[in-house]
């Protein structure tokens, strides 16, 4: 006798749904993730658990595509990444499909968001157990955009955000130092945000940069190392030059 | 008989309902078939008896200054001329257009239909849905009820962020993007005249002008085709109509009658 149609997801007698709750703890468990746009450039980068020493980790990609000008990120449990990640990339070609257009990203973002409210609503089911930021190019305007949706089925349009671990750290940081940039520069602040929570190097972190004439592309460990050794320069040069003109006085 | 209330779901599916999760590629296609042990011949035999002749005449062409549309008026069923004064250009909404050939149930309201999606789509969207969208979306209606007697043969003719557009949808399930199309009983005539007078670099009055002159050239020699001849024309702004004339007047303004000498003929007989 199938016995599915029990809703999990119920509300309290405060109004709260402790399921959408907790998918929301275990989003705050998973790897930290940031995105940040930029005026021709969206940057994600991803903080990668360094993988043991008989792992693959090309296998191990966090940043997917979902479609040529569409690119996806997310913390949370990586299982449900996968299965709304499938379904993601079906409608992208479905939508291509009934009306000969690519997708917006707003678009996208709103079925994501929408099946993750559904399975807040069903029977048998749980929530989602991931945030996931959304990045890509409006294919008519070629204008950028970041979004980010939650396991309740909200979502929203940002100018730079983090998920995951230590995301509200990261979003101070980015409150006190985003400013509109373009190209390079969009790069080294998406990595600057992350390394404020990860420890320095290539191989704790995974970027990847989309434009409008490249789509998306991974960048090496080895362009990441060097950007993070530019970007500790900077800040040991910062460091000196607070400390050096008090001693003239 | 499936009734399409897909206007508020996000998606169409092709066949049966979704399952709760919305999972369209799950659920197989099933409805009742007559008792019968030639279901193809009987389902032949069946579309034939129903099957309007699609007795007619539109047309539409993309020139300089946008789309030109132009369709007689009159409804016939069979030998029996119902009506001089049908309205085959539907008005989706102001910016599109679509004619009307086949069933004029199932065209008024499979166009009344797709203005609705066309809307949902500008609400869910912000924008405008484009001339190719809206065809595709009216030809995938169509292509799902294949088979089970519906009878359309239109054009979707708009405006959109593209420039002019102009798709043929039928019932078959076709659908062709194109410059210049004609649909209906009256067809080839209008192919004909259309044809031979088309430029690309036409004014908007030559335009119109061609369009109704080969309206009035198919009713001249159609028998299912008559009454009045609409002009309308898509522009970067919407649609406007342009003319609407009945066919009559039109052919004595194409061909005025020149008076005859029949009273010198007559006295010659009598002084025989």
């Amino acid at each position: 006798m199938a016995r599915y149609d029990r809703a999990i997801t119920v509300f309290s007698p405060d109004g709260h749904l402790f399921q959408v709750e907790y998918a929301l703890e275990a989003v705050r468990k998973g790897n930290a993730a940031v995105g940040v746009r930029g005026t021709d450039i969206v940057v994600l980068g991803v903080e990668k658990k360094s993988t043991a020493k008989l792992q693959d980790s090309r296998s191990v990609r966090k940043i997917v595509n979902l479609d040529d000008h569409i690119a996806l990120a997310c913390a949370g449990l990586k299982a449900d990444a996968r299965v709304l990640i499938n379904k993601a990339r079906i409608e992208c070609q479905s939508h291509r499909l009934t009306v000969e257009d690519p997708v917006t990203v707003e678009y996208i973002t709103r079925y994501i968001a929408g099946l993750q409210q559904k399975y807040t609503q069903s029977g048998g089911v749980r929530p989602f157990g991931l945030s996931t930021l959304i990045v890509g190019f409006d294919p008519h305007t070629g204008v950028p955009s970041l979004y980010q949706t939650d396991p309740s089925g909200t979502f929203s349009a940002w100018k730079a955000n983090a998920t995951g671990r230590n995301s509200n750290s990261i979003r101070e940081f980015l409150e006190k130092n985003y400013k509109e940039t373009s190209g390079q520069e969009t790069i080294k602040l998406a990595i600057r945000a992350l390394l404020e929570v990860v420890e320095s190097g290539g191989k704790n972190i995974e970027v990847a940069v989309m434009t409008k004439e490249h789509g998306l592309r991974q960048l090496e460990e080895a362009e990441i190392d060097v950007i993070a050794a530019e970007i500790e320069a900077e800040k040991a040069a910062a460091e000196a030059a607070k400390k050096g003109p008090p001693k003239e006085t | 008989m499936k009734f399409d209330t897909s206007g508020l779901e996000s998606a169409t599916p092709a066949f049966g309902a979704p399952s709760l999760l919305g999972d369209e590629f799950s659920a197989a296609p099933s409805f009742p078939v007559p008792n019968t042990t030639d279901f193809d011949g009987f389902q032949k035999e069946a579309i034939q008896m129903v099957k309007p002749a699609k007795g007619t005449t539109t047309l539409a062409f993309i020139f300089q200054g946008g789309v030109m549309v132009a369709a007689d008026s009159r409804a016939s069923m069979g030998g029996y001329i119902s009506s001089q004064s049908v309205k085959k250009i539907i008005e989706i909404n102001p910016y599109m257009l679509g004619t009307m050939a086949g069933g004029a149930a199932d065209c008024q309201f499979w166009h009344r239909n797709l203005g609705i999606k066309c809307r949902l789509h500008e609400l869910a969207n912000k924008r405008r849905i484009s001339v190719t969208g809206a065809s595709k979306l009216l030809a995938n209606i169509l292509y799902s009820y294949r088979g089970m007697g519906l009878s359309v043969g239109t054009m979707i003719a708009g405006w959109d962020e593209t420039g002019p557009g102009l798709y043929y949808v039928d019932s078959e399930g076709g659908r062709l993007k194109g410059m210049r199309f004609s649909v209906g009983s009256g067809s080839p005539y209008a192919y004909g005249v259309l044809d031979n007078g088309y430029r690309y670099d036409m004014s908007v009055e030559e335009a119109a002008e061609l369009a109704r002159r080969a309206i009035y050239h198919a009713t001249f020699r159609d028998g299912a085709s008559g009454g009045v001849a609409s002009v309308y024309h898509v522009g970067p702004e919407g649609w406007t109509k342009l003319s609407g004339d009945d066919v009559g007047e039109l052919h004595y303004h194409y061909y005025p009658v020149t008076p005859s000498t029949v009273e010198q003929e007559m006295a010659e007989v009598a002084g025989a």
